[in-house]
């Protein structure tokens, strides 16, 4: 019978059973842009000269460049503002944005069953709340903008089991980051991944968050979680609509299925240039750093900065180091403020910022120069992804990367 | 339709950032973004590349990001198609949608070298290396992408629903 993934496509394409590499074409129940790719898909919209299907259902997230950077990003969100404006679509306007992936289900306008697609590689991080959300181009974004539906080849699914405990300074990320070293960064092309077990079950909301986010970094289409106690937690002061949650069968087919044992893996990092280049912590040597970043779609969660808090506490970002924290959104900044958070990362000497993706893709707010090397708590550490593609970008969880940042080069809180 | 032109060679995961740089995504006009096409793995690919020419990688070509940015500077810098043996999803989709002709091929990439001319009947899936006179079968498209490339697009594929 169905997996989780095909059990939501089934029920938005309004059929009884979906086999997967069937192409279907599937209602949608949010399609979202952000500043980078709404642009395009503004324009492919307007090619088709009709009306939006449903305003209530498109949303513009411009986070990336926020607070626009230079002339070209604010001419970039001013043109999606006049769109939001006339067309009554949501739009989120500068000191109420925050990251795409925090923002939306913190705000609880993805649910679970939902099928959400977003002009984002990372829209695939809903799926930790049992939404079946994924990453299109902005071309797709404009045609079911108009059509409120998308067609979509059904993915087969890889169950992914962690049994047993994890350790100390083990999260989410890590998780993700020996699964990703395992299986490669095409090692879940084109498939959903499930994920499952008692490890996952034990896991908390941010970092099952932060998995479903990464699933792109293996090549999937999407990143699913079953929605449990946790999940309902979560969402019962955010949701405002009526949601559907899905179980997978327990006689799914899944094309593979991996299962390994969680107290064994240590917290994990990806050296330069792919996320699959993975070394446990006890494994990465003397690697010196030039600047550490906290924070993202991945690890920009009020959990994750009040891991990194802890780390700070009556310490000092080492004399040579850079410190970047940004939280995903305004009320994570809000709630950082009030748990005296900020303070801590203030007196350390790091610098905190306002919700936005900045560093992340290279944008702005920390750029990386020739030959300088980072330590970061985001998604990608492709060449010149943030900033000279002379530089290097090591990926880790947020404790190695203030520990690091302390340090000064990359190591485990323990050995601080 | 016939495509011909000279193979530039990568090899596995070339990624969007590298395709395109975030630094060039303040703007969305294709021809400024064909300006820094390849820019972060082949500084030189502007440059040396003529109008025609053929983008040959191995496995998982455009992972990362969904920027439709990256296919459209490679489509608008005057690429005429790109053989690899897989794509990355998104980066699939997007540049169907927008018709920059992807062709998947293991043996092609295998037995291609830089530099080597290539001739491609886009219908018939076929790959000529003028180079070396080998001949190559790409992996035919599912038939409902063989209707949307047809369509000319996804834009073109919906109106026609839509009218
Ligand atoms: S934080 Fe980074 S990975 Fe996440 S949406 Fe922004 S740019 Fe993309």
């Amino acid at each position: 019978m169905m997996t989780l993934a095909e059990k939501i496509l089934a029920a938005h394409s309004g059929k009884k059973k979906v086999i997967a590499g069937e192409f279907i074409n599937c209602k949608v129940d949010l399609v979202m842009a952000n500043d980078v790719t709404a642009p395009i898909a503004i324009n492919e919209f307007r090619k088709l000269g009709v009306k939006v299907f449903n305003p209530k259902k498109i949303v513009f997230v411009p986070d990336h460049f926020t607070p626009n950077k230079d002339i070209n990003s604010a001419e970039q969100v001013k043109m999606i503002r006049e769109f939001a404006r006339e067309t009554g679509v949501g739009f989120f306007e500068m000191g109420r944005v925050g990251i795409e992936h925090v923002l939306l289900p913190d705000k609880g306008i993805v649910l679970p069953g939902d099928v959400v697609i977003g002009a984002d590689s990372h829209t695939c991080t809903y799926g930790a709340i049992g939404a079946f959300s994924t990453g299109m181009g902005s071309t797709d974004i404009g045609s079911a903008m108009a059509t409120g539906d998308i067609w979509m080849k059904v993915p087969h699914t890889i169950k992914f089991v962690f049994r047993g405990k994890l350790n100390k300074w083990v999260s989410g990320k890590d998780l993700i980051l020996y699964t990703i070293g395992q299986i490669g960064v095409d090692g879940a092309l084109y498939a959903s991944m499930e994920f499952a077990g008692e490890a996952i079950e034990n896991l908390s909301m941010s970092g099952r968050f932060t998995i479903a986010n990464m699933a792109i970094e293996a090549g999937a289409k999407a990143g699913l979680f079953k929605v449990d106690k946790k999940t309902l937690e979560y969402l019962a002061p955010r949701a405002k609509r009526k949601f559907k949650v899905y179980e997978p069968d327990a006689d799914a087919e899944y094309s593979q299925i991996f299962e390994w044992d969680a107290s064994k893996i240590e917290p994990m990092v990806a050296f330069p240039h792919l996320p699959s280049n993975t070394k446990p912590i006890s494994k990465v040597g003397e690697v010196r750093i030039d600047q550490s970043v906290i924070g993202s779609c991945t690890n920009g969660r009020l959990e994750d900065l009040q891991i990194a808090a802890k780390i700070f506490k009556g310490k000092k970002v080492h004399p040579e180091v850079r410190c970047i924290i940004l939280p995903g959104t305004q009320e994570i900044y809000l709630e950082a403020m009030k748990l005296g958070l900020v303070e801590t990362f203030v007196k350390a000497g790091a610098v905190f910022s306002t919700p936005t993706c900045g560093p992340c893709l290279g944008g702005h707010m920390g750029i990386l120069a020739k030959g300088e090397r980072a330590i970061s708590t985001t998604n990608r550490n492709f060449v010149g992804r943030m900033g000279s593609p002379k530089s290097e970008v090591y990926l880790a969880n947020p404790a190695i990367a203030a520990a690091s940042a302390i340090a000064g080069r990359i190591i485990s809180p323990e050995d601080l | 339709m016939k495509l011909k032109g000279q193979v530039h060679k990568y090899g596995a995961n070339v990624d969007t950032d590298v395709i395109i740089p975030a630094r060039y995504l303040n703007v969305s006009d294709p021809l400024e973004l064909a300006k820094h096409c390849m820019e972060d793995i082949d500084a030189q690919f502007v440059k040396k590349m003529k109008p025609g020419d053929i983008i040959v990688a191995d496995t998982n070509f455009g992972c990362g990001s969904s920027r439709e940015h990256a296919p459209l500077s490679i489509k608008s810098a005057g690429v005429s198609c790109v053989i690899a043996k897989t794509f990355a999803r998104i980066f699939f989709r997007n540049a169907i949608n927008i018709g920059l002709p992807l062709l998947e091929c293991v043996e092609c990439v295998e037995k291609t070298k830089n530099g080597d001319t290539l001739e491609v009947d886009l219908a018939a899936g076929k790959i000529l290396n003028l180079s070396t006179g080998l001949v190559f079968t790409a992996k035919p498209y599912p038939d409902f992408m063989s209707e949307l490339i047809k369509a000319g697009g996804l834009i073109n594929y919906t109106k026609k629903r839509l009218a």
